[in-house]
């Protein structure tokens, strides 16, 4: 079965002065989305990225470069990421349909390169 | 993957801001509200994509521990920073805090005590214990006062500024000062209690939440011996009493008046605990406000229909009430209670000096009461004014629904 990448990117759309029981209905959709993937049967990986902290590298004409960055103030930063097991874009796109984190950012979609 | 245990959050962020309060000071404690509320967010941004920790509680403790560490390093450095130019002295010793979060459950006592210091007015007193004990975010408890967030916030900043002001200590008053201290808290559980099952604002959940953190921490008071006094029984029935009525007073989302509620739905449980608690109330000479309007919810519970109630007896109780403890609110349900032993005609003689009170005017029970009374006398006319003054008044969907049904049944007199 083909395997998807979902890039988490943060917009900081999170509501300021937000409560213990709100923060822990959050957490739980997010839960409860990857429950229901699962058991629809598609395996489910995830990862959180360290906020604030990158480097990027380039080699131009053989000489490295190395800056620090993306920061998490940046606009659209990925601050997680999700690898799904899916069908086609569709399905996987009829999955995400309902991800709560689109209330709160945008998620993009890559399909894995099957070697 | 595991679910989360409902109110977790809640319940941990309280939890832990006693524990980190107990640690660092009482003066310390909107730095370990923030430490705390960093640690949510941390688990915010890292459960939803790695999982929640098999220790959801230890993670928490510990981000929020380190959380507050850096804060406080954070402030030694700057201060060591000014102090070391002015004295040439080494840096600040680290601060330091336990590894293992060991919980007492003395934390929430005390931290209550702290909340529901007298020095703060009563209002004051409900908000910080609710986002300090319970855990409530200020948006929720902005919404059980029928308030604007902007004025909960101000009101919890003044709060803590007072007890700064005061000096409060994090401990449980000594012996002799428990009584009076422990009437202050008191006070206040009996204020959230009424917020969170005031029927104004229908089947708001916030509300009931609010309801459940006041029986849990009467409770808590309740198996503590030290402040586990007659009075605090009395008010724990109180709570439990209402409470075991709530499953009877909304029906198919419409209120239901307690003469026509489905009294089987009344929760056996936690009547039976109401009887229990009042029993181990009346163990003592004191008798206090809360005893009284427990009594008088006792007589309620014990009848198994409307018209099995004994009015006599709760009528007494009320004359004993209003006469020690005088209220608008008191004498109006006083007023009903009149109405069932001695008639509608009597009982709107008894209402009249409640007409000049100021302080029911603002509220639409009066006139429902007086309308109610004057259909009852057979006084039509009067009864239509008078349901027309109260449907004027602002009210709840559910409270207008009942008054509305209550003033088309006059089309039967």
């Amino acid at each position: 079965m083909p395997r998807y990448l979902l890039l988490l990117h943060d917009t900081g759309t999170m509501p300021e002065g937000i409560g213990p029981d709100e923060i822990q209905a959050i957490i739980q959709r997010y839960i409860d989305w990857r429950a229901r993937v699962e058991a629809a049967g598609h395996a489910v990986m995830g990862h959180k990225l360290k906020d604030g902290e990158g480097r990027v590298m380039t080699a131009t004409h053989g000489q490295l470069s190395v800056t620090d960055g993306p920061y998490a103030e940046a606009r659209e930063v990925v601050g997680g990421l999700f690898v799904v097991d899916a069908a086609s874009y569709d399905e996987i796109q009829a999955l995400c349909a309902d991800h709560p984190h689109l209330d709160f950012g945008t998620i993009e979609i890559r399909e894995i390169q099957p070697t | 993957m595991d679910g989360l245990v409902d109110s977790l959050f809640r319940r941990e962020s309280g939890r832990l801001v006693g524990l980190l309060t107990r640690q660092l000071g009482p003066h310390r404690l909107s730095l370990a509200e923030d430490a705390v509320q960093e640690a949510l967010l941390k688990a915010l941004q890292t459960w939803p994509h790695g999982g929640v920790p098999d220790n959801a509680a230890a993670w928490l403790y510990q981000v929020a521990r380190r959380a507050a560490l850096d804060r406080l390093r954070h402030e030694r450095v700057v201060a060591a920073k000014a102090d070391a130019v002015a004295a040439g002295r080494d840096a600040a010793t680290e601060p330091s805090l336990p590894d293992l979060a060991t919980p007492f459950d003395d934390d929430e006592l005390v931290m209550m005590f702290m909340t529901c210091h007298p020095a703060l007015p009563p209002d004051a007193r409900v908000a910080l214990t609710l986002k300090v004990v319970g855990g409530f975010g200020v948006g929720e408890i902005a919404r059980a006062f029928l308030a604007q967030d902007a004025a909960i916030a101000q009101r919890l900043v003044r709060a803590k500024r007072t007890l700064r002001e005061h000096a409060v200590a994090f401990a449980l008053p000594a012996e002799d000062a428990v009584h009076q201290r422990l009437a202050s808290v008191l006070d206040a559980l009996y204020l959230m209690f009424s917020e969170g099952h005031a029927p104004t604002a229908g089947a708001d959940a916030i509300k009931e939440d609010v309801a459940e953190e006041a029986m849990r921490l009467v409770t808590l008071l309740a198996r503590h011996p030290g402040t586990a006094r007659p009075e605090t029984h009395a008010l724990r029935a109180l709570m439990l009493l209402h409470a075991a009525r709530f499953p009877g007073r909304v029906d198919d989302g419409a209120l239901q008046l307690l003469a026509d509620q489905d009294r089987s739905a009344w929760d056996p449980v936690l009547l039976a605990e109401g009887m229990r608690a009042l029993g181990r109330a009346a163990a003592g000479p004191v008798e206090t406000r809360f005893h009284l309007e427990a009594a008088i919810a006792a007589a309620h519970a014990a009848a198994p229909t409307w018209a099995d109630t004994d009015w006599p007896q709760i009528l007494s109780l009320y004359d004993a009430l209003v006469a020690r403890w005088p209220s608008p609110v008191a004498a109006l349900n006083r007023v009903i209670a009149f109405a069932q032993v001695f008639g509608a005609e009597a009982a709107l003689r008894e209402a009249a000096p409640l007409a000049a009170d100021p302080r029911l005017n603002r509220f639409h029970r009066l006139p429902a009461v007086l309308a109610d009374l004057h259909a009852r006398a057979g006084h039509r006319a009067q009864a239509e004014t008078f349901f027309a003054q109260a449907l004027a008044h602002e009210m709840s969907a559910p409270e207008r629904r009942l008054l509305e049904t209550r003033q088309a049944a006059l089309g039967g007199l």
